[in-house]
């Protein structure tokens, strides 16, 4: 096969707002926690355990391991994509990345609903 | 007259006899009048007419004399003598991240292939009229600080991104330039022009790190028409 340079992946515009928009989740759950500590969640076991299970914190902590997992996924592709050349690593780096993130979300929120 | 001593520190490669590259120390006499690197480097090639580099208008218009200066990219024609601190030798490379072809001459062919990959030409299929396209002095005004790059690649070899992907990743020089095109009211392929960028590597490697900003020897700014083409991207996608 001929080695020609293909690009034109119509995707970058796409992950690179997502990236930005999951940021901007990420800093919202940090100041809804910062002040949850601020108003003494973290004093004891039932106090925080009764913060987080509350159900907009559960709505919200879920949109933040989502958002953690996604915006991982870019910044982690983009090192790939900068620094690893040859397409048959790069493609197994891809595909392992993914399957950590998705398992890493579905424990997290695991984690987070037991409560 | 006065004169000065000045040590320099020289990449020298010549593939025809060199097994590798190697730092060559040197040092020359320059006169009072001899006010900018070039200056300097021209009485050294007086002096060993062996040493390659490229060299043309002298007065920062032509782009040709882009090196590696003390670690920064620049143009020698536009670097002042009294900058470097005396006693200290200027230690000259070529560009980062490109072939060399001997010396401080590089192989410009990736540059110049990503150049032309954003068409850097007005497009517009309408029958040109009578005298010219005309524009508002404020439609003009979007093209200032986009039209006056020189293509000397300053920017593009100093990003790390583009020493990745300069195969994919478009650079600075060329992103400013499909800005140029992509802000221009008289152009008609807007839109196939950000359909040509919107794609991880050719303009989302831009990490925005800006050492683009930090070299050019013009002053422009590609970062800025980096972040207004992924604006636009947001504005035609939402």
């Amino acid at each position: 096969m001929v080695n020609r340079k293909i690009v034109g992946a119509h995707y970058g515009l796409r992950d690179w707002l997502a990236q930005r928009i999951t940021g901007v989740v990420m800093a919202v759950f940090t100041l809804i926690v910062g002040l949850g500590l601020i108003q003494g969640a973290g004093a004891s076991y039932e106090s925080w355990r009764g913060f987080m299970s509350a159900g907009l914190m559960r709505f919200v902590s879920f949109l933040f391991i989502v958002s953690l997992c996604w915006h991982a996924w870019v910044g982690v592709r983009d090192i790939w994509m900068d620094y690893i050349q040859p397409a048959g690593i790069k493609l197994t780096l891809h595909v392992l990345t993914l399957l950590a993130l998705i398992g890493y979300a579905g424990w997290a929120a695991q984690i987070i609903w037991r409560l | 007259m006065t004169t000065r001593t000045l040590q320099f520190k020289i990449y020298r490669y010549d593939p025809d006899t060199d097994q590798k590259p190697y730092m060559q120390d040197i040092s020359v006499e320059i006169d009072a009048t001899d006010r900018k690197l070039l200056d300097a480097l021209v009485k050294l090639k007086a002096k060993d007419d062996a040493i390659a580099f490229r060299r043309s208008c002298r007065e920062g218009v032509c782009g040709s004399d882009a090196l590696n200066i003390n670690g920064r990219n620049g143009l020698a024609c536009l670097t002042d003598i009294a900058s470097f601190p005396e006693g200290k030798p200027i230690v000259l490379r070529p560009l980062p991240g490109l072939p060399v072809i001997r010396d401080l001459i590089v192989d410009m062919t990736q540059f110049f292939k990503q150049y032309h990959s954003i068409k850097p030409y007005l497009i517009n299929n309408d029958p040109p009229p009578e005298r010219e396209r005309l524009q508002s002095p404020e439609e003009r005004e979007e093209l200032n600080g986009l039209y006056e790059c020189i293509l000397c690649a300053c920017c593009s070899t100093s990003c790390p991104s583009f020493w990745w992907n300069p195969d994919k990743f478009v650079g600075p020089a060329g992103l400013l330039a499909a800005y140029r095109f992509i802000a221009d009211t008289r152009d008609q392929a807007t839109s196939e022009r950000l359909d040509n960028l919107e794609d991880p590597y050719r303009l989302f490697r831009c990490h925005t790190i800006m050492n683009c900003v930090d070299v050019c020897p013009k002053g422009l700014n590609p970062t800025k028409a980096i972040g207004k083409i992924k604006d636009m991207m947001v504005q035609r996608a939402i």
